[in-house]
């Protein structure tokens, strides 16, 4: 019995191109000299689009290997395309913050290739085992991100937070799996299934608290309240390209996750896990937004605005119907793409430092025009304003829900929607409305914008405005990959 | 071959051009690029309004792509141009090119130039979806669109903190319509399974109920809506404050386009609204009170901007009583008078503002009529059309309204009364801002004085072209009994509206005498206008000394920004100052934060980088979750 053939690893040929790449990259760290760090980002950019070309070649392919453990079907295949957009647009965010920060580690971007690594994983197994380890090894790629400021205390602080918290919460994620393994006696998605449909499987109390401690876990990844606690400390202390990939990649691969492992995989008994999710959905909605109404600082508010964003998505879970699914994706998508851009704003420095506060943005329509237009776009698509991603997302969200009948989930929605109107219009406001006077002894930019940045904010907000004119393309896609999930 | 599209391309190309390349091409690029955009624009306006009325059933569709399609629910891309958006249509390219090229003359000394003219196109763009759209979805994209225009126009002066102020103020009141909107949006889509004006329209009588709840309530939230972009009580406050934008963005978008579209909204859905008697009898209440509450405050208000927005508001009101009483035509008509001479005395207003170096207290101009003739000629010209003086177009429109006020099954002698009344004091108004301005003795400053000079041609010219369609833009409407015309906006509109029964076509002669009634109340307030204000104040002053109390209600706008500031805006600070931060945050969170700290402290020595304690807090919070969530499942 040969245990691993060729044709087993044509659906890991994405994840196989992206180590190679990390292993590149390590490779010319050693060589190149500290000043040419524009070669491993270029290195890291390369890889992540042939991988990105590899998935295009193995969509409808419906590669499948090592027994079915890993699939490339079409929900893979848009996932790991979205992080692997994401991991290009972190890359360009980055540079410019690494020399301004002098962050001169390669190893850097061969975390950020490893951390996509784990997300393809998890995204494409369907065993829990695999998952977890994917898992893994995205979180631990992202600990050490997260701290690779060594230097500076929050980013320290933020770091081990992500690592106890994490590991607290991978305690419930592999404990959950062992109680399901107890009740059904598999830990491939496939044959859980099966077992958990037979009759009276769900009754079985060991079955249901691996369920619940699985969805505990995953509300931790995904951020939901009451697990929401570390976000915002854990993004503001990051690197802001760090912030960013965070909140839009590894939320993406939480999401995917979420929807692989329990919504097409355990047939939840309907009442009770709507009621559980339809209360974990209003109250990440309200905590998020009410939270970030009150903050002061605008990454700290980009955090709690990522939380009510997954709150939004919670409401498409609550429905679970393949319409909904199909948004769940369409709304992580547009979120990624939109959250980096606002993200990536910030890690632009202005008169001199990385802006933070709301009256860091003072100025910007001025010293920064074109910085001040893209974060309007964001900020306009985070809003859930017309002819931009965010609004169709949340259309598609709240129609799916009304066709079913929660009416009240979606007054809820979109009472919080109107409520966020308020913070990110103070955004807009401050960048156009505030003078900003240059502080003394601050040296004013020569360049507006260093240039690998503004091509990934301009792609970003040029993508979130497509999505908003043209969303048919993705819409399209996204329901046909959530029929390859059923 | 209709190519609506073209339309909203050509403002739409106009701000792509100059938002993005403006700044570099310079002012002579920027000051061709805008005008021309919104000039093409209304040419092929013309052409499809023509192209529309010698088409079967007067409307041409044109689908670009399918814009979102999941499942049962499919939306286009789709415009539509039938006889009410054909209308506005030319209304806003028309009256748009015009304030394009006085913007030219009256903006020319702004920095930021390009920045104007590019959100003055991008504006023109999203009004023309607003109405070209053919589904509620499309028409959001407009509505939206306008409001987010509206703001950054508003704000346009943002170094003056009352311009930022009137943008928020403009932004909030126009979020509560906007739910209004979206609430009506998912009720009609839940009912209906689409959003497509003309199946809602055609389907409406079988789907609803007449006069049931459903019907009732979302034609009550689609009002919610239109009072905010249109200005109406309850939420009118903004637009008086949105005055702080240029001139002629109070010109374009707070009185002749923008706040307008509420009544689009509802013209556009009058057969659903027809099954709804409640709110209809609610649009005309509140278009009543509004029309006659705001006339009241214009009364006494010297600034000459806020005169005229206060007029907006209150002509507003009475195109809503029109609606409300099911007169339709006129309402829509009375759109299009009001475009031609509220733009006017608007840019006539910031012809004089020009003129006098940005001052706007009328007691501080007087006698201007020799300095800036042609300002004055035309500004007169738009009076006589608003106060309703017979043959200028103000007197047909809105004489249709007190028509059908009085003799709609759904109107009503009060109706008519109060309407009766606003007209009277809209004369007076009017009057006193021609008098305080153009007549009596010089109040200007010797500084102002010695530069006072007419606005140049880019700038009289289109006041001339508004004056002469405010005089004779009323022949499109002659009313009936009068008969030397027919009544062209019937003609125009036939079939379009949902008709409310008529019960008996009230008599000639009643209508005649009506007529008569407010010609003479519209002169008689002129004449005291003229006693009061044409030569020197010394009366006036006077009889405001006698009328204290009633004067500084209107003065104050009758306290409703006060009222508004102290029954909402407080309230919501006292409750997040005292309960969100006093309470639950200092009280309840930090204390939760402490507890486990606390108990902790000596175990975690190791933790201590980790800001005391607040890890096990969250690590707690995350525990308690879990525990909850565990206990629920399995009870």
């Amino acid at each position: 019995m040969a245990f691993v053939t060729t044709t087993d690893l044509i659906p890991l040929i994405p994840e196989l191109i992206l180590l190679g790449a990390a292993f590149v990259v390590l490779l010319l760290d050693l060589f190149a000299p500290g000043s040419q760090r524009t070669t491993l980002a270029v290195t890291t950019i390369v890889g992540f689009v042939i991988a990105l070309v590899a998935e295009i070649q193995l969509l409808d392919s419906g590669a499948t290997g090592f027994y079915g453990t890993i699939v490339a079907d079409g929900f893979s295949i848009l996932f790991e395309s979205l992080y692997l957009v994401i991991g290009i647009l972190t890359v360009l965010l980055s540079l410019h913050y690494l020399d301004d920060h002098g962050i001169g580690f390669g190893e850097y971007y061969v975390l950020l290739i490893t951390a996509v690594v784990g997300m393809m994983f998890m995204t494409s197994s369907l065993e829990l085992l695999v998952i977890f380890i994917g898992l893994e090894i995205m979180s631990i790629s992202s600990y050490i991100l997260v701290g690779i400021r060594r230097r500076v205390p929050e980013s320290n602080e933020a770091a081990l937070k992500y690592l106890l918290l994490g590991a607290f919460s991978t305690g419930f994620l592999l404990y959950g799996i062992s109680l399901l393994y107890g009740a059904t006696g598999s830990i491939r998605i496939p044959e859980i299934v099966v077992a958990l449909q037979e009759p009276g499987a769900l009754n079985n109390p060991l079955a249901i608290i691996g369920v619940a401690l699985i969805i505990i876990a995953m509300g931790f990844k995904v951020a939901v309240v009451p697990f929401h606690m570390w976000t915002p400390d854990v993004y503001s202390g990051a690197p802001t390209p760090v912030t960013a990939f965070l909140s839009a990649a590894a939320k993406a691969a939480g999401f995917a996750m979420f929807v692989r492992v329990l919504l097409t995989g355990i047939p939840l008994e309907a009442e009770l896990w709507k009621d559980l999710f339809w209360a974990i959905a209003v109250l990440t909605m309200t905590v998020g937004n009410v939270m970030a109404l009150m903050q002061n600082s605008v990454k700290r508010m980009l955090a709690y605005s990522s939380v009510a964003h997954a709150g939004y998505i919670m409401v498409a879970v609550v429905v679970g119907t393949p319409a909904a699914l199909s948004s769940v994706i369409f709304y992580s998508c547009a979120y990624a793409v939109m959250g980096t851009g606002a993200f990536g704003i910030l890690t632009v420095r202005h008169f001199g430092k990385t802006p933070d506060s709301y009256d860091d943005l003072a100025g910007y329509a001025r010293y920064k025009p074109c910085l001040a237009f893209l974060m309007s776009v964001f900020m306009l698509s985070l809003i859930g304003l017309p002819l931009t991603g965010g609004f169709i997302g949340k259309l598609q969200i709240f129609q799916a829900a009304l066709e079913e009948g929660w009416v009240w989930l979606t007054v809820i929605g979109l009472l919080n929607s109107a409520l966020s109107v308020y913070y990110y219009l103070r955004v807009v406001v401050c960048l156009y409305m505030r003078e900003g006077s240059v502080p003394d002894g601050a040296v004013l930019e020569v360049a507006e914008s260093p240039g690998f940045a503004l091509t990934g904010l301009v792609g970003a907000a040029s993508v979130v405005v497509y999505l908003g004119v043209f969303p048919q393309t993705l819409l399209e896609l996204a329901a046909s990959s959530v029929s390859t999930l059923f | 071959m209709s190519q609506i599209w073209l339309v909203p391309a050509f403002p739409l190309l106009g701000f792509l051009l100059n938002g993005f390349f403006g700044k570099f091409f310079g002012k002579r690029f920027v000051t061709i690029i805008a005008p021309a955009a919104v000039g093409f624009a209304f040419l092929q306006s013309l052409v499809l309004f023509f192209e529309m009325r010698a088409a079967d059933g007067h409307r041409l569709v044109e689908t670009l792509y399918t814009w979102m399609a999941t499942g049962s629910f499919q939306v286009d891309v789709a415009f539509q141009v039938d006889q009410l958006s054909g209308l506005y249509l030319l209304i806003i390219t028309g009256v748009g090119f015009l304030i394009h090229v006085y913007s030219i003359g009256y903006m020319g000394a702004e920095a930021g130039y390009y920045r104007y003219f590019a959100f003055l196109n991008l504006f023109i763009f999203f009004m023309l979806v607003l109405v070209l759209g053919d589904s509620f979805l499309l028409m959001f994209v407009g509505w939206e669109g306008v409001g987010l225009c509206s703001y950054l126009l508003i704000g346009y002066y943002f170094e003056k903190h009352s311009a930022a102020e009137a943008c928020k103020k403009a932004f909030l009141f126009n979020r509560v319509g906007d739910f209004g909107v979206l609430s009506a949006v998912m009720l009609i889509f839940v009912t209906f399974g689409t959003l497509n004006f003309n199946i809602v329209n055609a389907e409406a009588a079988t789907q609803l109920e007449s006069g049931g709840i459903l019907v009732t309530v979302i034609t009550l939230f689609l009002f919610l809506g239109a009072t905010g972009k249109s200005a109406q009580i309850p939420l009118y406050v903004w637009l008086p404050d949105a005055m702080e934008g240029p001139t002629p963005v109070s010109a374009l978008i707070h009185a002749a386009t923008m706040v307008t579209a509420g009544l689009y909204m509802v013209a556009r859905l009058s057969h659903l609204f027809v099954l709804a008697p409640f709110t209809m009898n609610m649009i005309a209440v509140i278009g009543a009170a509004t029309a006659l509450l705001a006339a009241s405050i214009a009364l006494t208000q010297t600034d000459i901007k806020r005169v005229l927005a206060y007029s907006t508001v209150s002509q507003l009101g009475y195109m809503f009583l029109a609606l409300g009483v099911g007169a339709f035509t006129a309402g829509i008509f009375h759109v299009m008078t009001h475009a031609f001479f509220k733009a006017l005395l608007f840019l006539g207003s910031g012809s004089v503002i020009h003129a006098m170096h940005h001052e706007q207290d009328m007691l501080r101009m007087g006698a201007l009529r020799k300095k800036l003739p042609v300002t004055y000629l035309t500004m007169l010209m738009g009076t006589l059309a608003i106060a309703g003086i017979p043959f200028f177009s103000g007197f047909f429109s809105k004489d249709e309204i007190l028509w059908k006020a009085f003799s709609s099954p759904l109107g009503g002698g009060g109706f008519w009364l109060i309407a009766f009344v606003t007209a009277g004091m809209t004369s007076f108004y009017m009057f006193r801002l021609i008098y305080l301005t153009f007549h009596g003795e010089s109040r200007v400053d010797s500084h102002t004085a010695e530069h006072l000079h007419e606005s140049p041609a880019v700038m009289t010219v289109p006041l001339v072209i508004l004056a002469v369609l405010s005089v004779f833009g009323g022949f499109f409407g002659v009313p009936h009994v009068l008969n030397f015309l027919p009544n062209g906006m019937e003609l125009y509109f036939k079939g379009f509206f949902a008709q409310v029964p008529e019960t008996t076509p009230g008599s000639a002669a009643a209508e005649i005498g009506l007529m008569v009634a407010s010609v003479l109340l519209a002169v008689i307030a002129w004449s005291l206008a003229h006693r009061y204000y044409s030569t020197s104040l010394d009366a006036v002053t006077a009889l405001r000394n006698r009328l204290q109390t009633t004067y500084r209600l209107s003065l104050n706008k009758w306290y409703v920004d006060e009222l508004y500031n102290a029954v909402i805006v407080q309230p919501g600070k006292l409750f997040s100052t005292f309960v969100l931060w006093k309470l639950i945050d200092q009280n309840i969170i930090d204390r939760l934060v402490l507890l486990p700290g606390n108990v902790a402290r000596g175990v975690g020595s190791g933790l201590r980088l980790a800001q005391n304690g607040v890890l096990q807090s969250y690590a707690l919070i995350f525990s308690l979750g879990a525990m909850l969530i565990l206990g629920f499942v399995l009870l």
